[in-house]
């Protein structure tokens, strides 16, 4: 296996690709006790239109996620079991563009990260349980319809794109999983659980060769095939909505503002992109910037107000969103603001000070082992060695911020949502 | 596997004032906490409770959020946050802070001045005619209240705690550490003014530190940044609280809301607690009982019967307090109960097997090992050695565990005593 020492990092990861195409990384951890183990396929809610064999498919939104679901049934009963009675604590998600496996444990390690092998990669389904399953789903996405925070969010997404899949809700709805069935999982299994669309990440006081020789004998030997995606037509440059609204039961009115970024690029490149835009966000919106404490004293924010910068295939976009009574004013203060840093540039002693909190932030970030597994992960399905952070960061200057706030955080790319206080609820209810 | 030994420190550093600190290189951020330890009591927990938030807001130095955010930015965007505690008697006031390490800023040290900023956050915070500013107290007090009246809307743990608050009405542990929403109203500025005041000079004061640091340099830090904490002329010291024995029948309280699920909870008297020597044999005890995923009142209660949508135990090491957990359908109240008692029974007729015992063993020791893989764990198992007047590290108690007989977990179970049975019921339709 390869050996790669960050010094600046105190890490040391071994790298290598098993000849069904699968990579694996492992962080070792040495004095640690426990050990991590993740594994993701580069599938997720957005994946719906792929090329298989040759021809193009059409699948239900909520496939990635119902799946997700339904891997952990095996022949013999159920892994989650398994790997509870074996002491581990397992867990899984799907997320727009992945779908990861994991498990963390004291004890046992090599029989725990057998058992996740197996199951991920053998899939076992019946109709029956197919049909189970979509009562507890249902409920799911009737739990999550309820949510205003993430109400909000996708109607900030419905403001700012026209067809790209990520305003497609990443466990579909009720009807989109009504039409799933036991062979429409197989089948996607068949298209996105192959080693070579896959990656296994391990972090703790581990053989990373033992990690490598478990994985080759328990996988399938064939790489298969990549899947090719569609993600739907070219996106214009600007929000296709300026304002969204909707009305739930909330105390106050809850906003996000989304602003339109350039679709991401592969390679180190994203790296650095995501570092530059997070202080961005920071020198325009942080709690020690000039934005903040106006907005907070004119009592149009309050500690609700957060932002973030995202990332995903073919898309990305910044977010400012809390509670406030008065959404629209919040909108111009971060314009207005960004129209000030285009003119007259950031504050150099700002500057100075939230590089080093962003720096400071990622390598305090290298403490939880889920964390380190899930952004290795994501940086090799982007084309990009995520610990290599220190060395990017020395490259970004004040002027990479400035021209992103300058072309992104402008009212073209701008897209609200607001969600407001049902109609005669007096709050009392 | 190797148990790693944290090298840790323990000492006086004036009357009062103690120090632990743990040595070690293994996290990328170091973590230091300042505490105000005082007796638990109705008449001042909820003053008391207002203080760590209002210290938290400035110091005379860094007046507001703006300016304190940016000192924080400049150390490497460390954080600090306000804690309100309580084990046994003790009523525990934190200011809690983690920073990067200093292994990880290119020569840059971190300890001396993040320890003066909490050390100024506790000593000098912003005044305003020698008593906190009005507009902090008053935002301080309105987040308690609300947090306090908040907590019947986390209904798992409202039932827990309202057990608690039952079976030790009269005694200290059955004040809560935030106290109430009325005591918390009735506060004055000036009242936590002098509370805070006296507190300075009669207050335990717990300092905890893990990091790369050497005990010598953390001990310099913290005696510069607490130079100008008041002389304090007997300070507060935890002492075990007398156990109250269980009432002759055991106490049954209902309430009714409006859930949809109901919440049965059982408080039990241990008459151990981690003081005592017995104190492993009861960890496994729970263990058994119903503190794993293999427990009998998991396997039985909830899987086999399905009584239950969860029922777990728990046990209080500074108060001997044993609770059981449970999330149940209304009408399933007594059965319910009995079968959770029928468990208990089983342990004290020894009717347990050697698998389950040893999956028990396993599960602690893992437990108790894994926690020296968090900083926040450590924190909190030192702080409760501290309380109870121990200083037994955590490779030392798992020695103890390994050592326990099955004679000793049955004799345990035989000493448990129900004290009382609390039942929050739905509302009738």
């Amino acid at each position: 296996m390869e050996q790669r020492d960050y010094t600046r990092l105190g890490e040391t990861v071994f790298h290598t690709v098993l000849s069904n195409g699968l990579n694996i990384y492992v962080d070792r951890k040495k004095d640690y006790q426990k050990s991590f183990a993740f594994f993701a396929t580069r599938y997720g809610g957005m994946d719906m239109k792929f090329q298989l064999d040759g021809k193009w498919q059409d699948t239900p939104a909520g496939v990635a996620h119902f799946l997700e679901h339904k891997m952990f049934d095996t022949e013999d009963g159920n892994a989650l079991q398994a790997l509870a009675l074996n002491g581990a604590q397992p867990n899984a998600f799907t997320s727009n563009a992945i779908t990861g496996y994991f498990f963390e444990s004291t004890e046992q390690f090599e029989e725990n990260l057998k058992i996740l092998l197996s199951f991920v990669s053998v899939p076992w389904f019946t109709q029956e349980s197919v049909d189970k399953e979509q009562g507890i789903i249902g409920q799911e996405i009737r739990m999550i319809e309820d949510n205003p925070e993430w109400q909000v969010y996708m109607q900030m997404l419905s403001a700012l794109y026209q067809s790209h899949p990520i305003t497609v809700p990443i466990a579909g709805s009720e009807a989109s999983i009504s039409r799933i069935t036991a062979d429409t999982l197989y089948h996607c299994h068949r298209a996105f659980y192959r080693p070579g669309n896959m990656v296994l990440c391990v972090a703790g006081d581990v053989d990373p060769a033992r990690i490598a020789a478990l994985a080759a004998e328990i996988l399938p030997q064939e790489a298969g095939e990549q899947a090719l995606r569609d993600y739907g037509a070219q996106e214009p440059e600007g929000a296709v909505k300026a304002l969204v609204t909707m009305e739930m039961e909330v105390a106050a009115p809850l906003f996000q503002i989304g602003f339109k970024a350039d679709a991401p690029v592969k390679g180190e490149g994203a790296l650095r992109q995501q570092l530059v835009c997070s202080l961005a966000c920071d020198a325009l919106a942080g709690t020690s910037s000039p934005l903040y404490a106006r907005m907070y004293e004119e009592g149009i924010i309050n500690a609700t107000f957060g932002y973030d910068y995202e990332e995903e295939p073919g898309c990305a976009f910044f977010v400012f969103g809390g509670e406030s009574d008065a959404p629209e004013r919040v909108r111009e203060a971060v314009l207005a603001e960004a129209e000030r840093i285009a003119r007259e540039g950031i504050d150099d002693a700002l500057w100075g000070r939230l590089k080093k909190a962003a720096y400071g932030q990622q390598v305090r970030r290298l403490n939880s082992f889920e964390s380190i597994c899930v952004q290795m992960a994501q940086a090799h399905f982007d084309g990009y060695d995520y610990l290599r952070f220190p060395q990017v960061f020395d490259t970004i200057g004040k002027s990479d911020a400035e021209q992103v706030i300058t072309r992104i955080i402008t009212r073209a790319r701008a897209g609200m949502a607001v969600i407001l206080p049902k109609e005669g609820a007096d709050g009392c209810m | 596997m190797v148990i790693v030994v944290l090298n840790m420190t323990s000492r006086a550093l004036s009357q009062g004032v103690h120090l632990t600190a743990l040595h070690t290189e293994k996290f990328k951020s170091s973590f230091l906490s300042i505490q105000l330890l005082a007796p638990l009591s109705a008449n001042t927990a909820s003053r008391y409770a207002l203080l760590p938030p209002v210290l938290r807001r400035g110091t005379a130095r860094y007046p507001d959020m703006q300016s304190l955010s940016a000192a924080l930015d400049a150390l490497y965007g460390g954080s600090i946050d306000p804690f309100v505690r309580k084990q046994g008697g003790t009523q525990l006031l934190s200011l809690v802070g983690t920073f990067l390490d200093d292994a990880y800023t290119g020569g840059e040290r971190l300890l001396e001045p993040f320890a003066a900023l909490m050390g100024d956050m506790l000593l000098h915070p912003v005044l305003e005619k020698r008593c906190f500013r009005p507009d902090y107290f008053e935002s301080e007090k309105r987040n308690l209240i609300n947090e306090i009246k908040g907590q019947v809307n986390e209904k798992r743990r409202y039932a827990k705690n309202r057990v608690i608050e039952e079976m030790c009405a009269g005694e200290p542990f059955g004040v809560h550490e935030l106290g109430t929403a009325e005591a918390a109203g009735a506060v004055s500025l000036e009242g936590l003014c002098s509370a805070y005041r006296e507190l300075l000079e009669t207050a335990g004061v717990e300092l905890f530190y893990c990091g790369s640091a050497e005990p010598a340099r953390v001990e310099e830090a913290l005696r510069t940044a607490l130079q100008d904490l008041p002389e304090g002329k007997v300070r507060y010291v935890p002492a075990s609280p007398q156990q109250a024995g269980p009432p002759q029948a055991p106490r049954f309280v209902e309430e009714k809301l409006d859930v949809t699920q109901g919440k049965l909870t059982m408080g039990f008297r241990t008459g151990v607690t981690m003081a005592d020597a017995q104190y492993p044999a009861l960890v496994l005890l729970n263990a058994v009982y119903g503190g794993t995923a293999t427990s009998k009142l998991f396997m039985h209660v909830r899987e086999e019967l399905s009584l239950c949508y969860y029922a777990s135990s728990s046990i209080l090491g500074t108060t001997g307090l044993m609770l059981v957990n449970s999330g149940i359908e209304f009408a399933q109240f007594e059965r319910a109960k009995e079968e959770i008692l029928r468990q208990l029974q089983a342990c004290r007729d020894g009717d347990f097997d050697a698998d389950e015992l040893e999956g028990a063993r396993r599960a602690a020791v893992s437990a108790c090992r894994s926690l020296t893989d968090s900083l926040h764990q450590l924190e909190d198992y030192w702080l409760k050695q501290v309380v109870a007047g121990g200083e037994e590290p955590p490779e030392a108690f798992i020695a103890r565990l390994e050592a326990v007989t099955r004679d000793e977990v049955i004799a345990c179970a035989r000493n448990i005593q129900l004290d009382t049975v609390y039942f929050l019921n739905g509302k009738e339709a």
